[in-house]
């Protein structure tokens, strides 16, 4: 009766162990490997790439409902008690457009960076079986620490917007002042704390890439998912800024 | 016997701490929420009762407690309505059962993140004490509803409970988010990417759709609800004003100016009424698993159920609007949030045609799972009937504020949801404990809990149309309600025998994990894929296999087998419809 499938052996998959990710069984069988139940870093890295997309549609759906607040908030008339009257209150206020114009800089280059770093991990990764074999040499390499660029460029781009805090309130554009710089502190805040994130990502793929000398591909995982973050981070800075300027 | 591959099995985590507390493996995670949820619905039922005494003995002065006061009594009502909602309803069908059971059931040997899945219980973990943190600091919980209305949520002066106690309910409810957030991304990834091979999406147990569509729900949910949870907290602690007019408090103008209360009200429903979804799904599923399992006979329309499923899904994101009547909308708003709602009531027709259809001419076995699938059944159709009168405005309007409202919502979203989670209890207890637990105490238990909540709901749509408001603390001093006293006396004394009947169903659960008849592998003859393996089952759910699935999850009453069912990992050959 017994129909057993092929017996298979398969390396660790990991399960139980700290931040392992299941081993894949095949999705089905509707296109996927199926049933081979083999360690496959293309599958964990498929399974990885599909998790942040999930994880960045909720981070959407948080700015989604920023900026439908934010149209709905600048469309409101306000009762003035003095005037006896309805009028609007949105007052735009002074953002220093040129920090953030800097800080829009910083913020595209290290996704350059952050790309490169991608790109990088993806060759090694790619040429570590060959460099396994005895006698291969793949010559000169150059290792330029784009991971690291990348983190200080991160945290450069917070620097700034920190200064930028700083301004507003020596200026006392205050979070309360009006419903303009609520939104302006808001956004950026909000983006910030992401930001941080993923600088925290950056820095925890180094040090467990370094100290607990994890296989190139396992590298690979790590920096790649936290590339494709960054890069939409980016993106979302680019959003704002645009949100912000058409709404002035 | 079944198909399956052999894979390397696995050592359990040894420890108490790695394997009971912060353990990774996606069932002892299940079980946590479990029984986070089971403290949460005790802490909410004493709550309501609490309530339910005050309604009909307003002077009454209760043990530890005394007499309640009507902003004690809103307190009562906010922190029942959030914890059920929350920490129940959310937490024990999605959390618990889709924990213990997703993975299993598509054949996966956990879920695609452990370590995600271990941090989303705890941040849940976390989120309850946060809320219960709130009824000891000064003031005590908030009074603003579960649904956090401004201008009420979002002034510290606006009322005992609405400093500290509100921060921390807002609080709460942020980490809720971020929790349910991470637990959506997991299921969803789980389901999409590590179903056992000849597990496609359609061969698919309807118990793994309603959780993986609960998840798309909650993926898109609970993000608005936390950007509008951030709003708030930034209007009340920040002094901005996005949900703030000029008001003046206990005679005070305040400093805020030109935001509007609706815009929190769009923001919440938005995410509140995916939420109505969000805790019955996981009941539909459940219910459609136990009504085909013990009529014996496959899933009446299981494709239908599959795209009813997702229709409701899709409509819920369109009809946030239809709670917002009485708040003040455009009637054309009204009028396309009013034909939207109505639609839903297609697919949930849908449904209801096909548990019926499942159960017509089955050979029913009427074990307690089955009594409380039944009981969903009766629940959903009675609550779900009051939902086309409240979707039109011009009946919404007079019934809105009444407890039209209140029975309606906890006959559909309260107890069918609850009567879901019953029936996963007693159907997966076996297989979670390897034991069974006691037929005759719930039987017992069953027909208490059907026929008093009944009791309890059914009159609150008399009470609501004879005109008794809903949220007052007190209306025995009301003459145009003196006629209701009895009613809602008989309204409380049902809810005291229902309440206490929910002790023999924590009897029975606890003795049984200890004392009750031991379970076989299989004890009901179901076919999916979670009676192919060892009760409880082991570590990596298969014991060193994976299942191949070559059949669909309802194949009962098949012609010319040697048994009445055939289960998924059958060999392909084996007959079939």
């Amino acid at each position: 009766m017994s129909t057993l499938a092929p017996k298979l052996a398969v390396k660790d998959p990991r399960i139980g162990e700290g931040g392992g990710t299941p081993p894949s069984f095949g999705g089905g069988g509707g296109g996927n490997s199926g049933g081979s139940g083999a360690f496959d870093y293309g599958e964990r890295l498929r399974r990885a790439r599909l998790g942040l997309v999930l994880g960045l549609t909720a981070v959407i759906m948080l700015f989604v409902g920023f900026t439908s607040a934010l149209l709905v908030r600048k469309g409101l008339p306000s009762f003035d008690a003095q005037t006896n009257t309805y009028s609007r209150d949105w007052v735009t206020v002074y953002l220093p457009w040129t920090l953030l114009v800097i800080n829009t800089a910083v913020l595209l280059i290290s996704s350059v960076t952050m790309e490169l770093a991608r790109r990088a991990i993806i060759r090694k990764a790619a040429l570590a079986p060959v460099k396994s074999i005895p006698g291969v040499s793949l010559g000169e390499e150059t290792n330029f620490p784009w991971l690291g660029s990348t983190v200080v460029l991160g945290l450069g781009f917070l620097v700034g917007q920190f200064l930028v805090y700083h301004i507003l309130q020596e200026r006392h554009i205050f979070v309360n002042r009006g419903p303009s710089s609520s939104f302006a502190y808001l956004l950026f805040g909000t983006h910030a704390v992401h930001l941080a994130g993923g600088v925290i990502a950056l820095m925890y793929a180094a040090c467990t890439s370094w100290l607990l000398h994890k296989p190139v591909e396992a590298q690979r995982i790590a920096i790649d998912v936290t590339a494709w973050y960054w890069h939409f981070m980016a993106l979302l800075w680019m959003y704002i800024m645009v949100l912000l300027v058409l709404v002035r | 016997m079944a198909t399956s591959e052999v894979v390397h099995a696995h050592a359990a985590p040894q420890g108490f701490i790695r394997k009971y507390i912060f353990s990774l493996d996606h069932k002892v995670i299940g079980l946590q929420y479990f029984f986070l949820a089971l403290t949460a619905v005790w802490v909410g039922m004493i709550l309501s009762l609490l309530m339910r005494i005050h309604l009909i003995w307003p002077g009454a002065n209760i043990p530890l407690i005394g007499h309640i006061q009507p902003e004690t009594y809103l307190s009562l009502l906010t922190m029942h309505g959030t914890i059920m909602v929350f920490f129940v309803l959310t937490t024990a069908p999605q959390g618990g059962f889709g924990n213990y059971f997703l993975p299993i059931q598509i054949g996966a040997p956990d879920m695609a993140f452990p370590v995600l899945n271990m941090l989303s219980f705890w941040t849940t973990f976390v989120a309850f004490v946060v809320m219960l943190a709130a009824f000891f600091v000064t003031g005590g919980a908030p009074l603003h509803g579960w649904t956090g209305y401004p201008p009420l949520s979002a002034i510290q002066s606006s009322g005992p409970g609405e400093g500290l106690g509100a921060d921390l309910w807002i609080t709460s409810i942020a980490i809720f988010c971020a929790a349910s957030l991470m637990g959506a991304l997991n299921f969803i990834t789980t389901t999409l990417d590590l179903r056992a091979k000849g597990m496609t999406l359609f061969r698919m147990p309807l118990t793994v759709w309603s959780w993986f569509i609960t998840a798309i729900l909650g993926l898109l949910a609970f993000g608005v609800l936390l950007s509008a949870g951030i709003l708030l907290l930034m209007d009340r602690n920040l002094g901005t004003s996005f949900f703030l007019p000029t008001i003046v408090v206990n005679g005070q103008l305040m400093g805020h100016k030109g935001g509007s209360p609706l815009l929190w009200q769009h923001l919440f429903w938005f995410f509140g009424h995916p939420e109505v979804y969000i805790a019955i799904l996981p009941g539909m599923g459940v219910a459609s698993q136990v009504l085909s399992t013990f009529s014996r006979k496959p899933i009446f329309g299981y494709r239908a159920m599959v795209y009813a499923m997702l229709a409701i899904g899709f409509l819920g994101f369109m009809v946030w609007g239809h709670h917002m009547f009485m708040s003040g909308m455009s009637p054309y708003s009204a009028f396309a949030f009013s034909l939207l709602t109505m639609g839903i009531g297609v697919p949930s027709a849908i449904k209801t045609f096909n548990w019926l259809g499942t159960i017509h001419k089955g050979r029913v076995r009427f074990y307690t799972p089955m009594l409380f699938a039944v009981g969903f059944v009766s629940l959903f159709v009675s609550g779900g009937l009051s939902g086309p009168f409240l979707a039109q405005p011009t009946l919404d309007i007079p019934l809105h504020d009444t407890a039209f409202v209140v029975g309606h919502f906890h006959l559909i979203m309260g107890v069918a949801a609850i009567f879901g989670i019953f029936a996963a209890t007693y159907y997966w207890f076996p297989k979670m404990f390897g034991r069974m637990m006691n037929e005759n105490m719930g039987k017992i238990h069953f027909w208490f809990t059907f026929i008093g909540t009944y009791c309890i709901f059914m009159p609150m749509h008399y009470l609501g149309m004879a005109g008794q408001p809903r949220r007052y603390s007190q209306f025995t001093e009301v003459a145009y309600l003196h006629h209701l006293i009895p009613l809602n006396r008989f309204l409380t004394y049902a809810a005291i025998v229902t309440i206490s009947a929910q002790l023999v169903f924590v009897i029975n659960l606890f003795w049984s994990m200890f004392k009750g008849q031991k379970a076989t592998d299989n004890p009901w003859e179901a076919t999916t894929l979670e009676w192919t393996t060892a009760t409880p089952p082991p570590h990596d759910n298969f014991g060193g296999h994976t299942p191949v699935v070559n059949h669909g999850p309802y194949e009962y009453g098949v012609p010319g087998a040697a048994r009445d069912f055939v289960m998924q990992t059958d060999p392909a050959g084996s007959p079939a419809h």
